[in-house]
């Protein structure tokens, strides 16, 4: 069942569930920071519409920077205008910021430690038709990897509202990823966000977890569904009750919930992680490195194996590239017989 | 800016003690960058002895210029002018690049936190000196002080030097000045050779910038290109100020070779002895 303590979204399972984009969170999010901090400006990289921050440019026409297509200019010069002590968020498309311009990004944001926001949107494969150039599938890769960056992969609009206000608060650098499609609303306003800590949003209705099932972003609502599923369906033969899961949101990668990661693998001794990015160097990875340090148990990671993506819609490319529901639910079977194996 | 006589006079062997600092500094190295150093010592020495608003004492003194070095590996320069202008100790320019230095190879904020940027990777200077013009005009500070900009001819190469200088020309920052050392080196060889800059001046007028060239060492005409640019209402002002490459020690001028490497000990030796000779005529 859905955690009672986060006051989470009591019609997710309904048909007709809100759906928004987590991109609008953003924008709607940064409008608010700006009421609240005149420091607050914005940059962009002529997306200003896809990235929603025209929410801000209209409220605060003054305080926004158009940079033109040069993705290189937009951090750097986002740079120099940290320096004079405001907080710039600077926006585009995931796999041009930070894909284009990661050094950029290295050394006159993250080293130079300027309280730049990186908003990379549309990441992932559910960018859709656009196809494999635009879908950014190694940005948390790069940006977990850099010292002093916090990296922050909402699971819907709501919680991408709460991370931009807390952004907007930080002195640190920070990576903020967004997806382009509608995803459903998974959390309230009511539900608690905090940077550096994960949540547990899924739990079994009595008794301990049989496997730890970690998500970050906007696949958070697939896995739900899979926990849902596997709890009624029972799939294994003579279980009653079927698969006792637990969901994590893991929405900050780095600061990573270090303790919250053990003790989830303590109680189920298995572990999955669900993300919408390459297998090597994401989220999946990063949890790897806390377990394999601390509390090594078998895992199995739901992402992109190694591969580009390619036109589709979202739906079909997940499906595709195996993040579905039923990916899922087959890599909860399989570590369960990993688990008896070991 | 009233420019005396006898002040040039005073630059000019300031200039000098700053290129023996950077002959010593980089012969305690043993590795580092010589010409570029050498070739904008005048320069740096007439910015932070005459033109500059700053306060070493009080290096984050909110009403200060600022300066953004964009071509990170001419440090040394950078260090030497700030030691003698009173930053931090002059001995402590022994240091550079040793471990536990707060002299970074590269210069870094974190050691030297009065530094406005870390720099190295080249190209990005220009755009944060934008970014600070353009917060400058947000806040309306664009009259109360400027952001300048050191910069390299071969870091033009890049493709993010000329998206700043793009969005400076069309945001017309009159608050920004930039300052490009054309000393025509880079590291492969000349920069006419490696990848033609030429019209340079061109280039930046075509981009809506207020273009001034002056020779690199002659702080009368420094000091008459500065005036020009901070006069300048209509936008921002790049001074191409001509260099010469190792400028001050004879077998180092005008040698694409002494970019990036540094003078061994009788090299340095043979170097310090002629600027101190070069000294007692001035």
């Amino acid at each position: 069942m859905l955690n009672p303590k986060l006051k989470l979204n009591t019609k997710i399972f309904n048909d007709d569930v809100e759906q928004i984009p987590i991109r609008k969170g953003f924008g709607e999010g940064l409008a608010l920071a700006g009421e609240i901090n005149k420091n607050v400006v914005a940059l962009c990289a002529d997306l200003t519409e896809s990235t929603q921050m025209h929410l801000f440019k209209d409220k605060f026409p003054k305080r926004f920077i158009e940079i033109g297509v040069a993705e290189q200019n937009l951090v750097t010069v986002a740079s120099g205008i940290a320096a004079m002590g405001k907080i710039p968020f600077c926006s585009s498309y995931a796999m041009f910021s930070p894909g284009r311009n990661w050094e950029q990004i290295r050394t006159t944001i993250a080293y130079n430690d300027r309280p730049v926001k990186i908003v990379g949107s549309h990441a992932g494969i559910s960018v859709g038709p656009d196809g494999g150039t635009h879908q950014a599938l190694e940005d948390i890769a790069l940006m977990r990897v850099m010292p002093n960056m916090d990296v922050i992969s909402p699971c819907d609009a709501i919680e991408a509202k709460k991370a931009t206000l807390l952004l907007a608060k930080t002195k640190k650098p920070a990576y903020l990823r967004l997806a382009r499609e509608k995803t459903s609303i998974i959390t309230t306003e009511d539900t608690p966000f905090e940077i550096g800590k994960a949540q547990i949003f899924w739990v079994p209705d009595v008794g301990l977890a049989q496997v730890g099932i970690i998500v970050t972003g906007s696949l958070m609502y697939r896995a739900l569904l899979a926990a849902k599923e596997l709890e009624t369906e029972g799939t294994r033969p003579g279980q009653q009750g079927g698969i006792k899961t637990k969901v994590m949101n893991l929405s900050s990668i780095v600061p990573i919930d270090t303790e919250a990661i053990i003790t989830l693998a303590k109680e189920c001794k298995a572990i999955i992680t669900v993300e919408e990015h390459q297998v090597s160097g994401g989220m999946g990875s990063a949890v790897a490195e806390v377990l394999a340090q601390n509390y090594p148990v078998p895992m199995e990671f739901i992402g992109v194996q190694n591969l580009f993506g390619q036109s589709g819609s979202p739906d079909e490319l997940i499906e595709h590239y195996g993040m579905g529901v039923k990916d899922i639910k087959k890599a909860v079977e399989k570590i369960l017989k990993r688990k008896v194996a070991n | 800016m009233f420019l005396t006589e006898e002040k040039i006079k005073k630059l000019k062997k300031t200039a000098n003690n700053i290129r023996q600092s950077i002959i010593e500094m980089l012969v305690e190295a043993k590795s580092g960058h010589t010409a570029g150093p050498l070739g904008m010592a005048d320069v740096f020495t007439f910015f932070y002895f005459h033109v500059l608003k700053h306060n070493p004492k009080d290096p984050f003194w909110e009403g200060r210029d600022r300066v953004i070095l964009s071509n990170g590996h001419i440090c040394p320069v950078l260090y030497a002018t700030m030691a003698h202008s009173g930053y931090f100790p002059v001995e402590e320019l022994k240091t550079l690049r040793k471990f536990g230095t707060r002299l970074q190879g590269h210069p870094h904020r974190e050691y030297m936190p009065w530094l406005e940027n870390s720099s190295g990777p080249l190209g990005a200077g220009l755009s944060q000196a934008v970014g600070m013009a353009l917060a400058d005009r947000m806040d309306e500070k664009d009259k109360e002080r400027f952001i300048y900009c050191f910069m390299s001819d071969g870091e033009l190469d890049e493709g993010n030097s000329w998206e700043a200088i793009m969005l400076a020309g069309k945001n017309k920052l009159r608050n920004l000045i930039t300052v490009v050392d054309r000393n025509n080196i880079q590291i492969d060889g000349y920069t006419e050779h490696i990848m033609p800059l030429e019209p340079l001046a061109d280039k930046w007028r075509s981009f809506n910038w207020n273009v001034i060239e002056v020779g690199g060492h002659d702080f009368k005409f420094l000091n008459k290109a500065v005036e020009k640019a901070q006069e300048n209402k209509d936008g921002p002002t790049v001074i191409i100020a001509h260099t010469i490459p190792g400028k001050g020690v004879k077998e180092f001028e005008r040698d694409y070779k002494w970019h990036g490497i540094v003078p061994n000990k009788e090299q340095g030796e043979m170097a310090l002895k002629e600027l101190k000779e070069a000294a007692y005529s001035l």
